[in-house]
């Protein structure tokens, strides 16, 4: 057999099992960031530092003054689902600075050359995201038990604050990858990433309720993609709590978001390496 | 492993052709306007100083970079119309270094293969059996970021023929290694094409890699390509006994002179990374 003809059953074969092939090809990419982890877990322990404070440290004092309008909820039982969101935003928001390094080194390109679709190896990296932020869910747990959070312990509450996890991470992932499409350097990239993750934060429901908020704030926060993700693991992970927007909305701005932004970054994904 | 695809061969069709390829990056023409074909079987180097454009001629038949102008057809897929085509017949290895420091040789690979759509009852074997090719089967289970310069171009050139592809890009393949090193890489890209018929279009700016490796050699100047042939059928018109003074001879400077600060501090800092 040539080379050539032993090419084409492949090719024969991704067509045929086209969505198969699609989801083999976007577990790959997911993968490669995953075995990295394992070979190297110490940004697991590094990304620990920040949640642990906020519900420990700001979470207690917070609670104390009893002046946040949480309805039925304490104030730590509030906040924490917006402190999974947060970390998981901060981990995203800068992801696109991996495949900057990965551009850099040449390891993008030869993903770029490969016959992967482009949205495949977009979606696998909003993925690999969601696994980063999945390891901040298993803290937030942990942490909320040792502290006494009200958490839901229902095995589909688990599962779907895991699931909305990943869809979180996705969204601020796959944004950033656009950001870095755009911008190109790992320096621009960190300046942005630093100035959007507060204005994200502070403009949503993650750690005061929107009530709480002039009416130009609110504005903003309800076009902001981190309050549905934030009112969604609250109504999944706390015990008592509500949606305030209805998960049924909450589901549906968030998948609309992210596949808006993953078509955007499919385009914009071959710029990176011209 | 591969066939050789050079047995039963019948019409004979360029496996790769440039027609008046051009790329400009806003006023600035990288490529010029060149031409080039090559047939199948055959080792076509690129040659010329840092700046050329022969890294951007390859980005562009890989289909990373679309052409300004003019086209290319690898395997006689169009490269701007069947791109998705062209990605599934070529290997191609960038001039930096492009194989993942934090997963082990083995995962390298694994990664491509399923990118590939590689059946996962052949994954494992195709892994060994290129590893082995490449002479790094007892290196498969390492963390890449331990190999030495030589060893990762090794695994990089494995990971490029996983999916046995028929035409090769390899831009750079030994630049910044030792001249062992590259003696050894330049064994291993000469069996590819001996033996298995690759098609190999590779760039490089050291002259005794054109002549001891390339069939046929473009040398290219600021974007052009200034004359074409077989190596010592260019020195013959030159009236030379070296490629080196043939690319003096073509292009009215020395190929050592070539390029601006910001080439040559990237290729130091390839070099460095490699080394
Ligand atoms: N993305 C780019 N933007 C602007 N100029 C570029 C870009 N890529 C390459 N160039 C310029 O095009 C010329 C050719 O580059 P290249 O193809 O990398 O040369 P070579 O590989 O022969 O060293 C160089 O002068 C380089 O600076
Ligand atoms: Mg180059």
């Amino acid at each position: 057999m040539t080379p050539h003809e032993r090419a084409v059953p492949h090719a024969a074969w991704v067509r045929s099992h086209y969505l198969t092939g699609f989801v083999y090809q976007c577990l790959a990419i997911a993968e490669a960031d995953v075995r990295k982890l394992r070979h190297d877990p110490t940004e697991l322990v590094t990304r620990a530092v920040q949640p642990t404070l906020w519900l420990l440290v700001f979470g207690q004092v917070m609670g104390r003054l009893r002046e946040v309008p949480t309805g039925s909820l304490s104030y730590r039982d509030f906040m924490a689902p917006g402190i999974l969101a947060q970390s998981v935003l901060f981990i995203s928001i800068f992801y696109g600075i991996s495949i900057i390094w990965e551009r850099d080194m040449g390891i993008l390109q030869k993903f770029i050359a490969s016959p992967a679709p482009r949205v495949a190896l977009v979606l696998g990296k909003a993925l690999a995201a969601g696994v980063r932020g999945l390891t901040q869910a298993v803290i937030i747990y942990f942490l909320a038990l040792v502290i006494g959070i009200n958490v839901r312990m229902g095995i589909m509450s688990i599962l779907g604050v895991l699931l909305s996890t990943i869809l979180g991470a996705a969204i601020f992932s796959t944004f950033s990858m656009i950001v870095a499409c755009l911008v190109k350097t790992r320096e621009r990239m960190m300046g942005i990433g630093q100035v959007l993750t507060m204005p994200l934060f502070f403009a949503s429901n993650a750690i005061y309720p929107l009530a709480l908020m002039p009416a130009w704030l609110q504005a903003i926060a309800k076009i902001n993609p981190l309050s549905y993700q934030v009112d969604l693991l609250r109504a999944l992970m706390i015990e008592g709590s509500q949606s305030a927007f209805g998960i049924g909305v909450d589901l549906t701005v968030q998948l609309a978001v992210l596949a808006a932004l993953i078509g955007l970054a499919a385009r914009l994904y071959p710029r990176i390496v011209a | 492993m591969y066939k050789n695809q050079a047995a039963g061969e019948g019409a004979v069709r360029p496996a790769l052709e440039a027609v008046h390829l051009t790329r400009r990056f806003g006023s600035f023409t990288a490529v010029d306007a060149i031409s080039f074909s090559v047939l199948p079987g055959t080792i076509f180097g690129l040659l010329g100083p840092n700046g050329a454009g022969k890294s951007t001629t390859i980005k562009m038949l890989t289909t990373l970079l679309l052409p300004t102008a003019g086209t290319g057809r690898v395997n006689g897929f169009d490269i701007v119309r069947q791109s998705v085509d062209v990605r599934r017949v070529i290997g191609y290895v960038p001039q930096m270094v492009s194989a993942d420091g934090n997963l082990t040789a083995f995962e390298n690979l694994l990664i491509f293969a399923k990118l590939y759509g590689i059946p996962r009852a052949e994954r494992r074997e195709r892994i060994m059996e290129v590893l082995a090719f490449m002479g790094l089967s007892d290196m498969a289970g390492v963390l890449v970021r331990k190999f030495s310069g030589g060893m990762i171009r090794r695994l990089e050139i494995a990971q490029s023929i996983l999916h046995l592809p028929p035409v090769l890009f390899l831009d750079e393949p030994t630049v910044g290694l030792d001249p062992v090193v590259r003696r050894s890489v330049w064994d291993h890209i000469f069996t590819l094409n001996t033996e298995f018929g690759v098609t190999i279009l590779l760039t490089t700016h050291y002259m005794e890699e054109a002549e001891e490796l390339c069939q046929q050699v473009a040398i290219m100047h600021q974007g052009r390509v200034v004359t074409l042939g077989a190596p010592a059928d260019l020195k013959a018109t030159a009236g030379v006994t070296t490629l080196d003074e043939a690319f003096a001879h073509f292009t009215g400077s020395s190929i050592q002179e070539g390029g601006t600060y910001r080439d040559a501090a990237r290729a130091r800092r390839t070099a460095r990374r490699l080394g």
